[in-house]
């Protein structure tokens, strides 16, 4: 420990702090751009000049050591006149056009200007330009001119998102920010460069002249779009949500969001918002009132033809925990124990343990040994990516991925094991098999006569050594057909080499559809049982079959032959092609409600915004439904009632968590499993995950929207002759569908990458498969 | 794109001599050298060059563009068949070099970092090479240098670039 003393107050630091590290602890201010808690010290705005007591000349705050016995001031004459004469030099080039920039009102130069700038400027020459950049649909970059080169931008690239796509070029004058030669920002986490400019150079292409930031109300809520579980600032104008920035968060989101977390708000003011309960009759809707509604869903109810036990219930891990608990209080009170959240697990059949991350978000940092099986990680979980890559470069600690795509640039020094889908379960029991061999323990007899690769005798080896482990499961283990034998294998590992095994569910809400259980009770059927053959009713949560489920013309063809189906969605446009009955609720921002994360951590939030149209939260319309029902239990006049109802719910919830996963020989493993010649990988696009983002425009004009193509690895579509934009047929058991290829050069030869909610997939139906690829014909003939 | 070679196989032998300076997991340090023997072979260092040097050295475009564009003697345009480069420092403008210079734009046609038009020649304004005693400097083609080269001398090396 160091002490010194800033501004007559002496202060404690550990060695190795910096003079900036120092003030802070104090409270005291030091005015600084480029310097950020999060990022390296650059050191090159030079705002933040101090004196220091013997030395020459003043000092950098962010990149001065802190020594012991050091004198600093910052408010000493020789510390503000140094402070005044950079402000000087930084307002020389700075175009003085406050009054229309969208900075304006929240801008540190503007703010730092009105205490050390002065009234007018001493340079009469004239100001340089720079010409606008172009770096796509969510980030402007049309004031470059504004830039003043403190560089973070090009530090978060680099240092946070993994991927350096902005850099200074040029020299001195005539240094301009810039990413190569015409690409754009593709960043998952590219929004966040918005957030650490200082100035107006770098801003947000949706909110752009939306609203000056005095006229916006701002209100905390928790990300409704992963199982992180953000925390957000909503910012409202009059009635609408118009931009969402991160709520600092040290556990959770420290002081990032991802852009599906900022951009997704777009989705919330989408066109075909459900304002009014409405009924189809004889084919055409038309919009009732409250009361008519839910009468007409209990006369319907009511008749014989409906059997209590053939309703099915189904809601998307989207909705809050107050819902789900009324939600399958309803359907048990009607009669029917057939729901389930898991709209997109092809493979319900035996869960082994509640699916959480198996550690805290934090912790991540601290582990040394990370398997990840199945997940393109940064696309699923952007700032879980973050966090393992904090954990290889922080902690040294090793990272392998069994994946059937390239990791890409998470970490350059990760393991790639690329494997196509249905191998996975084969090279998971070989590195049972070298584990236990390592170990010294004996090897099951099932698998006396696997022969092991040197892959997973790389595996084994990582995770034989080390202390902090944690073997992760992402979207591509959890939507396997063959999930259960994943998991099973994983858990084994896990108590073998003592990992943590982490699940990456679906949604913001997963653990609270498991803590209320919205799953199947006895004899009640599961996600994929309810759309293998019609009931009689259905009730969906959130639900928009045709690309919530991972069998969407299965489920739709379900629902169009059902008596009633009716859908509680805030939205029209996909629900109103099968169901017979849509009931307004709100989304997140218009609900208070309880989102769980990955961690199990219980976030409770408020409503951002008044509800729209006729709609009212789901809970309110649950516990109303209950009363018309006759439910003698459904009286629940606030959110709190229904909070104090599922109490014991999330009281359990850490005993589930902590519980050990129960394995005892659920899941025959078979050893032997033919590779499939080429197989279907039907993944969910992270802009296609929930209603709400598959209606924010700006996500949806990114590259990693994409969802009407075909993906080929590079060395497949040379064997087929095939180049970006042909078109091809993809052939599977009598189905098939053309559509143009793309090439991934980080697909595994033998896959070919489908999203699960495109057209193609659905006419294709299920999940993977073997599949047969020809090519049609060339981009050339089509134009 | 990335795994287009650019380069011959002797210029991607002289970079891994270079990569070999450093340790192994700091390839991106050969940066410079490696941009500097693609000029050489090539004339200039283009978008495409930058992006096969990046693929090679592991490196992002960006960071490649960012050194490319930092150092002047890296030719961004693609230069005449003779680079110029005069040096316009103290000891070589007290020589006469901003006379020589005058002629050759003179000759030419061109100004500074212009390139005459039938592709002949480019001029270039250096800083100094550490030759002050032969001032006036002039490197041609990056690699050689010529000293004391007065007004008078210009005559001769456009003689002398006709017949290269």
């Amino acid at each position: 420990m160091i002490t010194l003393e800033i501004n007559g107050k002496a202060v404690e630091v550990d060695s190795g702090s910096t003079v900036m590290d120092a003030a802070n602890k104090l409270g005291i201010h030091v005015p600084h751009f480029c310097y950020h808690k999060k990022l390296s010290i650059a050191a090159n705005c030079r705002m933040c000049l101090v004196e220091v007591e013997k030395a020459p000349k003043p000092l950098p705050a962010c990149a001065t050591p802190a020594a012991q016995d050091m004198k600093v001031h910052t408010l000493s004459e020789q510390a503000k006149t140094a402070q005044k004469g950079v402000m000087e030099f930084l307002l020389i080039n700075h175009p003085l056009d406050c009054p229309i920039c969208d900075q304006g009102g929240e801008c540190q130069l503007q703010d730092l200007a009105v205490g050390y700038g002065g009234s007018g400027s001493r340079f009469k020459g004239s100001k340089r330009t720079v010409s606008t950049k172009e770096l796509g649909p969510l980030v402007s970059a049309a004031e470059m001119s504004r830039c003043i080169h403190c560089t973070r931008c090009v530090r978060f690239g680099q240092e946070i998102a993994g991927v350096m796509e902005l850099g200074m070029t040029g020299r001195g004058e005539h240094s301009e920010i810039m990413s190569f030669v015409g690409s754009t920002v593709d960043s998952e986490l590219s929004g966040n460069m918005i957030d650490v400019c200082p100035v107006g150079a770098l801003t947000s292409k949706p909110f752009r002249y939306a609203a000056r930031t005095w006229e916006l109300a701002r209100r905390k809520t928790i990300s409704p779009h992963d199982a992180l579980g953000s925390n957000l600032t909503a910012q409202i104008k009059g009635d609408t949500v118009i931009r969402v920035v991160p709520h600092e968060n040290t556990e959770i989101n420290e002081c990032w969001i991802s852009d599906r977390d900022r951009f997704a708000y777009e989705g919330l003011n989408a066109t075909d918002r459900l304002l009014s309960p409405m009924i189809k009759v004889d084919g055409r809707w038309g919009e009732v009132d409250w009361a008519s509604a839910l009468d007409h869903i209990k006369t319907k109810l009511a008749s014989p033809t409906i059997k209590p036990e053939r309703i099915g219930a189904l809601a998307t891990p989207q909705a809050t925990t107050e819902e789900f608990y009324l939600f399958q209080k309803l359907i048990r009170a009607l009669g029917s124990e057939n729901i389930d959240y898991r709209l997109r697990q092809a493979d319900c059949e035996v869960s082994f343990k509640a699916p959480w991350l198996g550690m805290r978000i934090s912790d991540v940092e601290k582990l040394d040994r990370i398997l990840v099986i199945g997940s393109n990680i940064r696309k699923e979980q952007p700032l879980l990516a973050h966090r393992i890559r904090q954990a290889t470069k922080i902690n040294h600690g090793l990272l392998a991925f069994i994946n059937p795509i390239n990791s890409e640039s998470l970490v350059p020094t990760a393991k790639d094991y690329l494997i196509a889908p249905s191998r996975v379960t084969g090279l998971l029991l070989q590195v049972v098999k070298a584990v236990c061999l390592s170990l010294g323990r004996p090897v099951a007899n099932v698998l006396a006569d696997l022969s092991v690769e040197s892959d997973a005798e790389q595996i084994a080896e990582m995770l034989v050594t080390g202390e902090q482990k944690l073997i992760l499961l992402g979207s591509f283990s959890l939507h396997h057909p063959d999930r259960s034998k994943i998991e099973q294998i994983s858990h084994l590992l896990g108590g073998l080499v003592d990992a943590k095994v982490g699940l990456l569910s679906d949604g913001p809400n997963s653990l609270g559809a498991e803590s209320t259980n919205v799953l199947p009770g006895p004899n009640g059927l599961n996600a994929i049982e309810m759309t293998d053959a019609p009931l009689d009713a259905y009730f969906l949560l959130h639900a928009e079959m045709g690309a919530d489920s991972c069998v969407p013309s299965a489920a739709i063809e379900v629902m169009k032959s059902a008596q009633l189906v009716v859908a509680m969605s805030a939205f029209k446009d996909e629900v109103a092609e099968y169901a017979t009955v849509m009931l307004p609720i709100s989304p997140f921002s218009e609900t208070a409600g309880t989102f769980i994360n990955m961690e199990g951590a219980v976030q409770s939030f408020g409503p951002v915004a008044p509800t729209k149209g006729l709609s009212r939260p789901g809970w309110r319309l649950l516990a109303a439904l209950g009363k018309l029902f006759g439910f003698s239990t459904f009286e629940y006049e606030s959110i709190e009632a229904v909070r104090g109802g599922l109490k014991a719910c999330l009281d359990d919830l850490p005993r589930r968590l902590q519980s050990q996963p129960n394995i005892s020989n659920k899941v025959p493993i078979s050893v032997s499993a033919e590779p499939l010649l080429i197989e279907r990988l039907s993944d969910v696009p992270m802009y296609s995950v929930d209603s709400i983002v598959r209606r924010a425009p700006a996500l949806q004009l990114t590259k990693d929207a994409l969802s009407n193509y075909v993906w080929l690895g590079s060395e497949l579509a040379q064997e087929l002759d095939v180049v970006n934009d042909d078109v091809v047929r993809v052939e599977q058991q009598g189905n098939s569908f053309e559509l143009p290829a793309r090439i991934d050069p980080n697909l595994v030869r033998a896959v070919v990458r489908i999203p699960m909610n495109s057209h193609a997939s659905r006419v294709l139906g299920g999940v993977g498969g073997s599949v047969h690829v020809v090519k049609l014909q060339s981009r050339g003939a089509i134009a | 794109m990335s795994g287009i070679k650019l380069l011959s196989k002797e210029a991607y032998q002289g970079i891994d001599k270079e990569i070999a300076k450093y340790p192994a997991d700091r390839k991106s340090s050969a940066v410079m050298a490696a941009l500097a023997i693609a000029q050489n072979e090539l004339g200039w260092v283009s978008e495409s060059v930058v992006e096969d040097v990046a693929a090679y050295l592991e490196m992002r475009a960006i960071a490649v563009w960012e050194v490319a564009t930092f150092y002047g003697m890296y030719n961004l345009d693609k230069p005449g068949r003779f680079k110029l480069a005069i040096c316009t420092n103290l000891p070589c403008a007290l020589q006469g070099a901003n006379k020589t210079a005058d002629q050759l734009k003179a000759l030419f046609g061109i100004n500074f970092n212009e390139t005459a038009s039938d592709g002949s020649v480019t001029l270039k304004e250096a800083e100094c090479m550490g030759a002050c005693g032969d001032a006036p400097v002039v490197i041609i083609n990056d690699r050689e240098m010529r000293g004391k080269v007065s007004v008078e001398d210009v005559a001769g090396l456009v003689e002398e670039f006709k017949t290269r």
